[in-house]
């Protein structure tokens, strides 16, 4: 192994969201770095909601992700509604939940299919895969079209929604359409069966690394809106406790906070969820795990992107029974309740597709945001992504450098990274 | 540069600055109903979809706001390279959010994300690409509309000009036979917001935030009666036109000496 020189510089990972570098330096066999570097442009978002209306929240901090925007949303209503004391209705509990599936379902088939797919089909993008394997790109727009048809439908529009608002809904579905979107969502299972079976046939890259995975749990069902903190690891914290979870420090060469807490690192995103609340999968779902050969706990990171494809599954059958359970309640015509404008402090956490998000604001007594703090997914991954790179690094050193090169962008791919996000929300410690 | 490809056909690339990489993500979507896009235009350049990154293309579509200095160097190499530049979505189009830092002090805005770490990170006002560079045509929103995207790259694909309107969003409002949003109580930039989203923020109850940018020449004096008339304050008036529009609101008082 001495005689192993390995020089990787990945500027820009491509087909993730953002902007991050992969520095790998292999020298004699040793190695000197090994590490995912985030250079994103910051945006600022914590600084600049200070002085904006609570009802204006949810909508600027919907646009710090253009994936994940009715997750922000709903984590961001989620805060206000505790800061003010609003209660939403149980109509738009079960709206948000579906809306929430749907953007669960967009974000994953995007992940697996366009981002990751062409990594083992060993082309540069989902394009070429256009002519070469034309049913299975049709599968996946009609299934992403599928998703981004139910978050419109409730959210107003796919991306930034504009109908969620502060402890309910400004435009309801009607029965009909919600009649209509159970009958394709039905006819998604086949899709969906299809697309366990192709995935079941992958060739997931052999890795095994020990860590602590954190996600939302609820008692009652498999947790995205509310819940308790909780981890692998035997620990358990209200939301309003994230910061005990989150633990954020410095490094020097990454533009975002680092996260740690039982150990050095932990992970968040569809495997810690999978890893936590598998025994609340929809049947269905948890069929489908087993065809992929997935049991928790699961401690291969690639198979994140295996976790979504069981979530999606497990979204879609999900959001059949929340139409049904709507349909038998029948939609009431609610407006958003009037809000009792007050100072005060709230906590939302949700655990969005690439896993646990936390929004913590300060109002004053005019409802104005006076302090922000948001948490986001991807910033506490990086800690463990950066130790899975250095643990896998010497598994294949052996390899020729281009698979190697290869292999730490599947992994970084793996984590589904929203760089985009995570950065613009480099946060700030309150004391 | 060669105007095509070997096969025929002309060069598109996507940039992305700050943003959330929304609309690039609208414009993967636009697939799922213009799967035949691809058998116009060549993808040379698309980091958030494909590995590949070829340097020439004929036409760039950027994302994103310039924030900081060294945006302006990587803007004006696509400007040199490109034949045409089309700003794509409210940050690259206005600043959008990311101009509502401009309203605070930059110092402050960089001590509380960073704090003792503020002097790391670069950062200036957050302006539309258009202060840096000529853009060519603009594809309004935030985000981008799937089908306004795919006219605009038919028309640049035969050297038409956009058909981005110029009229008010109240236009395609009162075609849906909407309720006027300032009759149920709520508070809209209809009246001076460029249309062609088909008023989609008022038809799903929640008044237009203006983020396709105002009309060129917006009936001022109507709109203050409209909300003298619903007894707005400053503040709230003010809160909703600088949610998209803060780099355009402060360059007007710049240019009013306010």
């Amino acid at each position: 192994m001495s005689a192993v020189n390995v020089n990787i510089n990945v500027h820009h990972v491509t087909r993730v969201e953002g902007h991050g570098d992969i520095v790998v330096d292999v020298k004699n066999g040793e190695i000197k770095e090994c590490r995912f570097e985030v250079v994103e442009a910051p945006r600022f978002f914590e600084a600049f909601v200070r002085g904006r209306p609570y009802y204006e929240l949810s909508h600027i901090t919907s646009r710090i992700c253009g994936i994940c925007s009715i997750g922000h949303a709903t984590t961001s209503l989620r805060a206000t509604e505790k800061a003010l004391g609003v209660e939403p209705s149980v109509q738009t509990v079960l709206l948000r939940k579906l809306n929430f599936h749907g953007e669960i379902i967009d974000s994953h088939v995007l992940h697996t299919y366009y981002l990751v797919a062409p990594d083992f089909l060993g082309v540069g993008s989902v394009i070429p895969l256009v002519q070469t394997h034309r049913p299975v790109v049709e599968r996946a727009l009609k299934i992403k079209k599928l998703a981004g048809d139910l978050c419109a439908m409730i959210g107003g529009r796919h991306t930034h929604p504009c109908a969620m608002a502060v402890g309910g809904f400004t435009h309801l579905p009607s029965e009909a359409d919600l009649r209509d979107m159970q009958a394709r969502l039905v006819d998604a299972r086949a899709d969906m069966d299809e697309t366990i079976a192709l995935f079941a046939t992958l060739p997931w890259p052999e890795f095994e690394r020990e860590t602590e995975y954190i996600s939302l749990k609820k008692d009652d069902e498999y947790a995205f809106i509310d819940g308790t903190i909780v981890t692998t690891d035997g620990f358990s914290y209200p939301i309003e406790d994230y910061r005990k979870v989150t633990n954020e420090w410095c490094v020097p060469f990454s533009t975002a906070k680092w996260t740690k807490h039982n150990r050095d690192s932990y992970m968040v995103g569809a495997l810690a969820r999978f890893n936590n609340n598998h025994d609340q999968l929809h049947p269905r779902a948890k069929e489908a795990a087993a065809k992929l050969g997935m049991k928790p706990i699961c401690t291969n990171t690639f198979l994140n992107s295996a976790a979504q494809a069981v979530e999606m599954v497990h979204s879609i059958e999900d959001s059949i029974e929340i139409i049904d359970e709507l349909l038998t309640r029948g939609i009431q015509p609610e407006e958003p309740p009037e809000v009792d404008v007050k100072a005060g402090e709230g906590t939302g956490s949700c655990d969005v597709p690439r896993g646990i998000l936390f929004h913590n604001y300060v109002y004053d007594e005019n409802g104005i945001c006076v302090k922000a703090n948001c948490i986001i997914p991807t910033n506490q991954n990086y800690a463990n992504l950066n130790a899975d790179m250095q643990a896998l690094l010497p598994q294949i050193l052996d390899k020729p450098q281009e698979e190697i090169r290869l292999m730490m962008e599947m992994l970084v791919r793996a984590y589904d990274p929203c760089i985009s996000c995570s950065t613009h929300f480099l946060t700030v410690t309150f004391v | 540069m060669s105007d095509t490809t070997n096969n025929g056909k002309p060069k598109v690339a996507f940039f992305d600055f700050a943003c959330c990489e929304g609309c690039q993500l609208t414009v993967i979507d636009s697939l799922q109903t213009h799967l035949d896009l691809l058998d116009a235009v060549e993808i040379v350049q698309f980091r958030e979809a494909m590995t590949e990154r070829g340097e020439d293309y004929q036409i760039a579509f950027v994302e994103g706001s310039c924030t900081r200095k060294s945006d302006e160097a990587r803007l004006e190499k696509i400007r040199a390279q490109a034949g045409i530049v089309v700003a794509l979505g409210a940050c690259a189009h206005l600043g959008g959010v990311n101009s509502l830092k401009n309203l605070h002090p930059l110092e402050d805005v960089r001590q509380w994300v960073y704090g003792d770490k503020a002097g790391w990170y670069n950062t200036y006002e957050a302006r539309p690409i258009s202060a840096v560079i000529e853009v060519d045509a603009v594809i309004p929103g935030c985000p981008i509309d799937r089908e306004e995207f795919i006219r605009v790259v038919k028309a640049v694909l035969v050297g038409k000009k956009p058909p981005v309107p110029d009229y008010p969003v109240c236009v395609e409002c009162k075609l849906k036979e909407n309720v006027c949003m300032f009759h149920i109580g709520k508070f809209c930039l209809g009246p001076v917001t460029r249309a062609g989203c088909d008023a989609i923020c008022p038809t799903h109850g929640d008044g237009c935030e203006g983020c396709r940018g105002f009309i060129p020449h917006p009936n001022e004096n109507a709109m203050k009666d409209v909300l003298a008339e619903a007894g707005l304050t400053v503040e709230k008036v003010m809160s909703r036109l600088t949610m998209f529009n803060t780099y355009q609101i402060q360059e007007r008082m710049a240019e009013e000496g306010r």
